[in-house]
């Protein structure tokens, strides 16, 4: 295969650009074929299932008892939004997930970066180990029955500080990982020359490093946010039934809607509490993409 | 990088000639102080590892919402799952669930990146659709399937439509096929990050290397299979480990479609542990979260050395 790359190469350059991306060496026929099955699957894997959720949060109780692709005969959506804003408490339920969310995230992406940078520089086998074990989490199952025990015993069981603290234990691993990875392609240099100033390390961490790090760390965010803000199952053994956040009171409307058969407002539900993140996604989705493939690949 | 990787050998000289190894150790210790580990270790500490041992006790005990104390009573509660065939029951179920969910979430993300990879207009936007339900509530996706699968459901609608009869196939009510209609539900919410992860892949793989294979007459199947599709083994590596772990804790999708049922088939470990919570028999809770701390430590560990291996032979 190399013999055959290294022969006339004037040929193999301009070939390659001209057919550039055809990765495997398709036809032209596959070329115009292409954005139409692309297309395609869009409409059929996304589209009808996305369509189902917005018809059907504009109808009637009647119209909606079976959702299909059928646009209602009767909108209705602002007595539907307007129903699930009060029945599932959505205002409360949005402050809930953001108080909860934005301390969690700036906390573990704080002290994750701290001990990173400290791990990532020292490399005696006592910090190895304390790598290993800051690393764990990232592969090992939350304890999540007896997190609820511990939390009671610090009176923290159904309060904000609680779920805060475990959603920080459990993406501190994620942090550490990512982060440690990056510090280390980091020169030393440029810590030195800090240090040379007289800066003491806080100060070498907060102007030097912490600067350097946003790339690794708008990825960490993005992820962490994902699970934090759609997060249900620790939610509700922690706070479950004492605080509000939106996949909690979605939970409670759909538990209430199934047996009445209420899917317009179930819909209406998912729409309202998807809305934000839809629109952080839709605004930044450039940055998102490409900070989640640069982060996750090496 | 290698002089600190040699820290605390006093043979290697220091980048600073004045300065004797041992000063530049303590320099070390001073620019990167350990306290800084600190504030991390804590938090995990406290709400992650005393916690997980804490799960190693609680199994031992007949701690319950029912009794004011908690008192031990040994492997009891292991033998009364065993017994009841609840803890194989469940162990199966998230396991199949699992290999199903991490084949078909690698299978569906594969195919869109290799769909998508060239990068156009078109394709850029097939990219972002694909990648809101990443970014939707897992509840709210089990929900909206489990109105699109009811038995007079849109998607038997829309069969019948296809095929001219009435279709009523009750996709959530089959004791043998709804594990795997989960699971593919699972698959379609995540197979939008597995896509992006390919795709970041496939932009690594040289282009020479593929313009020689195709100048040497291979077919575009041949050049996947030998070139394209071992080189992207880190991609698959990530996909795998991520797609598995996330299928083994998984919940909310199960939880929102079928509850667990028809007859407890789709009950992963975490919905039998947030139905015997909600109960009140915490004992049994930690005993299932138990195993299922053990079988992730068991699984992830082979599984991630395995696919790392892979990626040496290249």
């Amino acid at each position: 295969m190399t013999a055959q790359t290294a022969h006339p190469s004037a040929l193999t350059s301009a070939r390659s650009r001209a057919t550039r991306p055809t990765a495997g060496g398709r036809t032209g026929s596959w070329r115009t074929l292409q954005p139409i099955v692309a297309l395609l699957a869009v409409v059929v894997l996304i589209g009808m299932p996305l369509w189902i959720v917005v018809v059907t949060a504009g109808k009637t109780q009647a119209e909606a008892l079976n959702p299909n692709l059928a646009l209602p005969t009767t909108w209705q959506y602002l007595e539907n939004f307007s129903a699930v804003w009060d029945q599932g408490r959505l205002p409360a339920g949005f402050f809930g997930s953001l108080l909860i969310m934005v301390p969690a995230v700036i906390g573990v992406l704080v002290l994750g970066s701290l001990a990173s940078w400290v791990l990532a520089r020292r490399s005696t086998r006592g910090y190895a180990v304390l790598y290993a074990l800051a690393i764990s989490g990232i592969v090992l199952p939350p304890a999540v029955v007896t997190i609820v025990l511990l939390l009671r015993q610090l009176g923290l069981a159904g309060t904000a500080v609680g779920m805060i603290g475990v959603y920080m234990g459990m993406y501190m691993s994620t942090v550490i990982f990512f982060v440690t990875g990056f510090v280390r392609t980091i020169p030393h240099e440029l810590e030195e020359a800090a240090r040379v100033d007289g800066a003491g390390p806080l100060r070498v961490f907060g102007t030097i490093i912490l600067p350097l790090l946003v790339p690794v760390l708008s990825t960490a965010t993005i992820l962490i946010c994902l699970y934090v803000w759609n997060d249900v199952f620790y939610a509700f053994f922690v706070v479950g039934g004492r605080l509000d956040t939106l996949p909690l009171n979605l939970f409670q409307v759909a538990s209430a809607g199934l047996y009445l058969n209420n899917w317009h407002l179930i819909f209406a539900y998912v729409i309202l509490m998807s809305l934000p993140l839809l629109v952080v996604f839709i605004v930044a989705q450039r940055k998102i993409i490409s900070g989640i493939t640069s982060g996750a690949v090496k | 990088m290698t002089a600190t990787l040699s820290t605390g050998t006093p043979a290697r000289p220091a980048p600073t000639p004045r300065r004797a190894a041992p000063g530049r150790d303590e320099r070390t210790r001073k620019n990167h102080p350990a306290w800084f580990l600190v504030p991390a270790f804590v938090v995990l500490g406290v709400f992650f590892f005393v916690p997980t041992i804490f799960n190693f006790v609680y199994a031992l005990t007949d701690w319950s919402s029912f009794k004011a104390s908690i008192s031990f009573v040994g492997l009891r509660n292991f033998a009364d799952l065993l017994s009841s065939g609840t803890l194989l029951a469940s162990l199966r179920i998230t396991l199949v669930y699992a290999v199903l969910v991490a084949i078909f979430q690698n299978l569906f993300g594969l195919l869109l990146a290799l769909l998508l990879e060239r990068d156009t207009r078109v394709n850029r936007f097939a990219r972002v659709m694909f990648f809101i339900p990443v970014i939707m509530s897992a509840l709210a996706v089990g929900y909206v399937f489990q109105a699109m699968l009811k038995p007079d459901g849109a998607v038997n609608g829309i069969l019948g439509t296809l095929l001219g009869t009435d279709v009523t196939i009750p996709w959530l009510g089959s004791t043998t096929w709804t594990l795997l209609v989960v699971a593919l539900i699972h698959s379609w919410k995540w197979m939008g990050l597995s896509m992006l992860i390919y795709l970041a892949g496939l932009k690594t793989i040289n282009e020479d290397v593929l313009e020689a294979a195709r100048l040497d007459g291979a077919s575009s199947w041949r050049t996947f299979r030998d070139i394209r599709f071992p080189l992207l083994a880190p991609a698959i590596t990530f996909n795998v480990a991520t797609a598995l772990l996330g299928s083994m804790n998984g919940f909310d999708i199960v939880q929102a479609t079928t509850g667990g049922g028809p007859a407890r088939t789709t009950e992963l470990l975490n919905i039998f542990i947030f139905r015997t919570f909600g109960q009140g028999l915490f004992a049994q809770a930690t005993t299932m979260s138990l195993v299922l701390f053990v079988v992730v430590v068991a699984l992830a560990f082979p599984v991630i050395r395995t696919l790392r291996k892979r990626e040496e032979v290249l």
